[in-house]
């Protein structure tokens, strides 16, 4: 195989490529990486779902029964970072591995040795996180925005294993960040001009860009822990001149585009769909490029609104109030044109376009709902809150999670040459879509009521709203049961797909055969 | 888009190396942000006042008028921080004073162990605002503080208002947290504990 990076060596004929294990270890194929990354990502969303079930049981009943608090709060804090870091993350980059290079009409990512190790590091980097919870001591339960000082001062002695493990997480996405970025400057098809790229590529290039921006200032932060846990520094103490407060600027300064980095590539997933199933072009292209970019910029400047409680002066609430309010413009653009592109088309309701209907109406109402959270008078109440659970699972599961899953029935055809099962698709769907509302609508009752979050018990006027929430929760779970069979069933057979197997579809994805071949577009395709 | 049609156009061998330096050059200057923040936010939060902060150094004594039409309460609480093992407290729970007066508040402390120890007491103020227009021209607060084991001291804290502290302010609290300080005390303040002074 070529180790000359980018380079096209055809001489030492690397279509045979080695079987077994070692095809997977040493792969530099997008195709074979974007499959691991996939499949990492769901094996992490049933870990993570795993840990959300531990906790949904605890809270069926107030009291205390199965858990003790301080198991209850790893939970919490490892569900977190799994979903975030390895469910979500993973998937995005898993998809853009796949389909980007077929977008653009590149053969391969322009670094495919670096795309192997941006890969094979992060099962280390889980198997670190996840295996300091059985460590004496327990592994990280300050949640999965580990403010200071409950990280530094008050955290168990696996925190070091946290903070390598957020290191190597960050490094990975950084080499996945870089390398969809020079991927789509210098491997684009002749004629692919950037207003041509289809909108998954733009938001990966935005979300790209995001990414080695913030995933470093991450890296400082858990740095800032480690040594102010382990080696005197105060960062983060006051008694050294520190500041706990600067923790939660850093944090979130990474943490507010980190959502963005989370939802743009929904985004392009559901700006292909869409059009696909509604039989007409985008509406509005230049506008969701321009709004992507627009909803990026801000994301840097509204990282306060998830501090408005830690005393910050007026003129700051009302700017970060104002700048967080301003964020729904572009976003309602967006909204806007797929409805819009959805307007007189002749839909039909397949499972990608049922996930993508559903995200378009479940993250608005996740836009809502954060909404009501910009506003600094109302945000006192909200804060730490269920309804701040509600809120950021809108958008997270029924919105970055759903898009996902969109794309996976959208592209499966493509990437297994088989039909999925549609009926098992739909009926995947009709759970899901059921059971996530029975999961988190609830929550915001009980968050409006004062039902805080992060805490094993609760006062006994809960006890129903959590009883239907958990029940929600276990129905959710279980319906992902549903997805695992509909893609083991599809890996396996079923009816031959042709090429392009939706009708409205568009994009250079389809023009080559179902399956995509191991190498694709060796001879770049000229667009016009 | 169009239907492709093949050619044999090979791919352009764009400098991949060039713009994986500059992204990497993003991430290291990115990654360098990060702990500059440290240093900018002190910056940001002494010029602003944000977060409490008030000018914890000696102001200079007031040469302006003052202005009686007003009176402002200003409180005093004092803590240890957690596991700090002192007596601490003020000697009034509040004062009023009148923009630009100039007042004497004593806080006690008492080292309620058999160690000699070095506490250094780390001042905020709320509402935020406030913080810039409190002037202090003692204070205890300012250095750190030897205490011999078992001894008890008063510390002196003399201070005024800026006259121009905004006419919403008629309530502000000032706020001492004391903290254990013996691991990182300067040589001479250890020393000067061995000979206490009263």
């Amino acid at each position: 195989m070529s180790t000359v990076v980018g380079e096209m060596d055809h001489q030492d004929h690397h279509h045979h490529a080695p079987s077994g294990i070692t095809r997977w270890l040493f792969t530099t194929n997008h195709k074979d990486i974007g499959s691991m990354y996939l499949w990492f990502s769901f094996i992490m969303f049933l870990v993570g779902g795993s840990m959300a079930m531990v906790i949904r049981a605890e809270l069926f009943q107030p009291g205390l029964q199965l858990v003790d608090p301080h198991f209850f709060n790893q939970m919490t804090t490892v569900h977190g970072l799994t979903m975030v870091f390895g469910a979500v993350m993973p998937a995005f980059t898993g998809l853009a591995n796949w389909m980007i290079p077929m977008m653009i009409g590149a053969p391969d990512m322009a670094l495919p040795r670096m795309n192997n190790w941006s890969f094979w590091i992060l099962p280390f980097a889980f198997a670190i996180l996840l295996a300091s919870l059985f460590m004496e001591g327990g592994g990280p339960a300050f949640g999965w925005t580990f403010y200071a000082p409950l990280s530094t001062t008050y955290s168990s002695d696996s925190t070091a294993l946290f903070v390598f493990s957020v290191h190597i997480m960050g490094i990975s996405s950084i080499m996945g960040a870089i390398n969809v970025i020079v991927t789509i400057m210098n491997m684009r098809a002749p004629g692919m001009n950037y207003m041509k790229m289809p909108l998954f590529v733009w938001t990966w290039l935005i979300t790209a860009f995001l990414l080695i921006a913030v995933m470093p200032v991450l890296a400082g932060a858990v740095t800032m822990v480690l040594t102010d846990k382990y080696f005197g520094t105060s960062f983060f103490d006051a008694a050294g001149g520190g500041d706990p407060v600067m923790f939660q600027h850093i944090f979130w300064f990474f943490g507010h585009p980190e959502v963005y980095i989370m939802i743009l590539p929904s985004f392009g997933i559901i700006s292909a769909i869409i059009p696909a199933f509604s039989r007409k072009p985008l509406f509005g292209y230049s506008s969701m490029v321009y709004a992507t970019g627009a909803i990026a910029i801000l994301s840097f400047l509204v990282w306060a609104h998830h501090m408005f409680t830690t005393g910050m002066p007026v003129a700051a609430e009302m700017f970060f109030m104002y700048a967080t309010m301003l964020i729904s413009v572009p976003t309602g653009v967006k909204v806007f044109n797929w409805v819009a592109t959805m307007w007189r088309g002749s839909i039909t309701f397949e499972t990608p376009m049922l996930f993508a209907l559903a995200f378009v109406i479940l993250f608005t109402i996740g836009g809502f709902s954060g909404l009501m959270l910009a506003i600094t008078p109302v945000d006192f109440q909200y804060h730490d809150t269920y309804f701040v659970v509600a809120h950021f699972h809108y958008v997270l599961v029924s919105g970055a999670i759903f898009s996902i899953m969109a794309a996976a029935y959208y592209w499966l055809p493509k990437w297994t040459g088989h039909m999925y099962d549609e009926k098992l698709g739909r009926l995947h769907f009709w759970c899901s879509l059921i059971s996530v509302n029975v999961l988190f609508f609830p929550m915001h009752f009980a968050g409006l009521a004062g039902m805080p979050r992060r805490i094993p018990d609760y006062s006994l006027q809960f006890a129903d709203i959590n009883q239907i929430v958990s029940i929600g929760g276990f129905a959710f779970g279980l319906s992902q049961l549903i997805f695992l069979w509909v893609v083991i069933k599809c890996v396996k057979g079923g009816e031959k797909a042709p090429a392009k197997p939706w009708e409205g579809a568009e994009g250079l994805e389809w023009t080559v055969p179902s399956p995509a071949p191991y190498h694709t577009f060796e001879t770049p395709p000229e667009v016009k | 888009m169009q239907k492709p049609e093949p050619t044999v156009t090979k791919v352009p061998r764009a400098d991949n190396a060039r713009v994986v330096r500059k992204l990497l050059f993003i991430v290291v200057g990115m990654f360098g942000f990060g702990f500059a923040l440290v240093p900018l936010y002190d910056v940001f939060c002494d010029i602003t006042g944000f977060n409490g902060r008030t000018k914890n150094e000696q102001a200079m004594a007031n040469t302006r008028s003052v202005d009686t039409s007003r009176t402002v309460n200003v409180q005093f609480l004092t803590r240890v921080n957690k596991g700090m093992p002192w007596g601490f407290e003020a000697e009034v729970k509040s004062v009023r004073v009148h923009p630009g007066e100039t007042k004497v508040v004593n806080f006690l402390a008492h080292n309620l162990t058999g160690n000699n120890m070095v506490a250094q007491a780390i001042p905020s103020v709320a509402p935020g605002e406030a913080g810039l227009y409190l002037n202090k021209t003692e204070c205890f607060c300012f250095n750190q503080q030897p205490l011999a084991a078992g001894a008890e001291t008063v510390m002196p804290m003399q201070f005024y208002l800026d006259p121009d502290i905004p006419d919403h302010i008629h309530t502000l609290t000032l706020s001492y947290t004391m903290y254990d300080m013996t691991a990182h005390a300067t040589p001479d303040v250890l020393a000067s504990i061995e000979q206490p002074a009263d």
